[in-house]
């Protein structure tokens, strides 16, 4: 037995991928399977699981309704549906302003003096280092009635003498998505400064060499050689956008629902697990999708890894 | 054209972020010196040092550590420091475990050519590509579902009972931390010279010391890293923690949320802030080590 190991190459490697195989076998790939099975249940009294095989939380997710106001017997409720395509605008626009403020930074260390770059970078670090919910918390207090961002409005309005009353900015849309950047943005700079890195510099002298301006250079040569880097950031960004629960919950209150706070209520206030796994298998395949024509089109870099 | 050649818009672009990027952090920690305890708006320094606590209303007057009130408060609080105890404890082991399991993972994957490769292969990619809540939800599914029958067939009562803790949040930690180890070091072991391990091969040396002195010294930064990377998502962790924890295995980030759900006192900041040094110091040093390694490579 131990002879034959030492012999068969393939029985090695099978043994030294078996632990980390198993594990992720057991709580990935069981868990998921598991999630489609009780999506297909029902929900017993009791906030239990009755498994059968019924598609009535996916319809219902879809807005097929039977509470209806004019005695119907059925109808749409668009309830679901809103959850589902606010989602899915919330993590685009959030993309959108993650890249446009996450390029010109990225852009801004890369063509730093190289003594200088790693302090730049060491910047990005601290922000993207320090805990998730203490970012969010920080956001809360800065977009309170009382909080800073009025009362600065508040100075520049009376030094200009514009009336301002303070308003309230927590329990907003926007309140989530400038959170939403806030939280993201470490994740777009780091991989689209890893891109920009590598670009050969004597292809400068090349395009200034040809004649072309600093606007022509930047779009034929610096965006497409850099784009490998947008797309792994719009991948570490738009997937967790589209499920996180923290920042909506924090900064949006009761008012901004998304995917993420659907789910974990079914699995804790309205106790009803099969509606949640439904909702977090159709969560799981809107983003498969969008990463799927995202990269298909774009390629998938390596820079994934350095973030 | 100078490569070096700062535009004035990226510069002021790049510095707006900057200010976008620290504003909030400096905001939390100047509040961190509240002396209101309702924390609302900024009240001002505690001005003085006294031998005990004097309130007026919400406003605190003097105290023993003075400024450094709020401080003293988290150094007395028994859940942070517990809340603490856990977050180390399950990052720890967590660490060692995936680590280990990863690094053979990224050895067999890039060394061995085996039948369940390209299965174990694309496994890895799953916590990249699938959001973290779909995953939280998925094991609170299989913990649940597992236990309520192991206590049901066994008549398990009382403390024998299945349930979640301090184990579930460990192995389920494991669980999105070994695909991270394993892809870093599996980079590390895509660059690297094949010829020094066939060199140590014919001048006689077995398979297990050609791997313990020649390709595991070599691998070793990259496994380093690997598990640094590991400790830090570990001790970040919120979504995997808030579905897999139970009693007596709060974690710091869950324990931060449970506040901002109720009251928020300066000592949220407090705690806040010193997270952050904690931060700071952790990067600075990986910092250091790093460009030292850079520069023996040189």
């Amino acid at each position: 037995m131990l002879q034959r190991l030492r012999e068969s190459k393939s029985a090695q490697g099978t043994l030294l991928a078996l632990p980390t195989t198993v594990w992720l076998f057991v709580l990935l790939i069981i868990p998921l399977i598991l999630t489609l099975i009780v999506s297909f249940g029902r929900r017993s009294p009791d906030g239990n699981v009755i498994y059968t095989f019924t598609f009535e939380n996916y319809t219902r997710l879809f807005g097929y309704s039977t509470n209806c106001a004019n005695g119907q017997p059925s109808c749409f409720d668009p309830l679901y549906v809103n959850i589902l395509g606010r989602s899915l605008s919330l993590a685009f626009n959030t993309t959108v302003l993650v890249i446009s403020l996450a390029y010109p930074l990225a852009y801004f260390i890369a063509r730093a003096h190289p003594k200088q770059r790693n302090m730049y970078l060491f910047m990005v670090l601290i922000p993207l280092w320090t805990n998730f919910v203490i970012r969010v918390y920080a956001w809360m207090m800065l977009l309170r009635k009382e909080g800073a961002i009025n009362i600065i409005i508040g100075w520049i309005a009376h030094f200009l003498h514009i009336p301002f009353t303070p308003f309230e900015m927590l329990y907003t849309p926007g309140a989530v998505l400038v959170g939403m950047v806030y939280e993201f943005l470490p994740f777009m700079i780091l991989p689209i400064y890893t891109s920009l890195e590598k670009i050969d510099l004597s292809l400068y002298e090349a395009a200034a060499d040809l004649g072309a301006n600093a606007i022509k250079t930047f779009l034929r040569v610096t965006l497409p050689l850099s784009m490998p880097g947008v797309v792994a950031g719009t991948i570490l960004v738009f997937i967790p956008v589209m499920g996180t629960f923290i920042v909506s919950d924090i900064l949006g209150g009761r008012q901004v629902i998304l995917v993420g706070n659907l789910i974990q209520r079914q699995f804790l206030d309205a106790r009803d697990p099969t509606f949640g796994s439904a909702a977090s298998l159709i969560l799981m395949v809107m983003t498969l999708i969008v990463t799927y024509f995202y990269t298909r089109k774009f390629g998938f870099g390596e820079e994934i890894v350095v973030a | 054209m100078n490569p070096f050649r700062r535009s004035p818009f990226v510069l002021t672009a790049a510095v707006l972020v900057y200010i976008f990027l620290y504003a909030p952090i400096i905001g939390l920690v100047l509040y961190s010196f509240n002396a209101s305890r309702a924390n609302v708006t900024f009240e001002g320094f505690i001005p003085k040092y006294s031998d005990r606590i004097v309130m007026e209303g919400s406003l605190v007057k003097s105290s023993p550590c003075g400024p450094f009130h709020w401080y003293c408060e988290l150094a007395k609080n028994n859940d942070v420091a517990e809340a603490a105890g856990n977050t180390l404890t399950i990052a720890f082991i967590a660490t060692i475990i995936s680590t280990i399991i990863g690094t053979m993972a990224a050895l067999a994957l890039q060394r061995y050519n085996f039948k369940m490769k390209p299965f174990s292969q694309l496994s890895l990619y799953i916590p990249i590509v699938i959001p973290e809540i779909v995953m939280g939800i998925g094991i609170l599914t299989l913990f649940s579902q597992f236990f309520g029958w192991v206590n049901e067939t066994f008549n398990l009562v009382g403390n024998a009972r299945l349930s979640l803790g301090m184990a579930t949040v460990t192995a389920s930690h494991i669980a999105f931390m070994v695909p991270f180890v394993a892809l870093v070091v599996q980079a590390r072991l895509q660059g690297f010279d094949k010829s020094y391990e066939e060199a140590a091969m014919d001048l006689g040396a077995n398979e297990w010391i050609t791997f313990r002195r020649i390709t595991f010294p070599i691998i070793l930064p990259g496994i380093m890293s690997g598990a640094l990377l590991a400790f830090t998502l570990s001790l970040d962790d919120f979504v995997i923690t808030f579905f897999t924890n139970g009693p007596g295995s709060t974690t710091l980030p869950i324990y931060v949320y449970g506040l901002l759900r109720r009251i928020i006192t300066p000592q949220v900041n407090a705690l806040s802030t010193v997270w952050i040094l904690v931060v700071f110091i952790a990067v600075l040093l990986l910092q250091i080590l790093q460009n030292r390694e850079s520069k023996d490579h040189s």
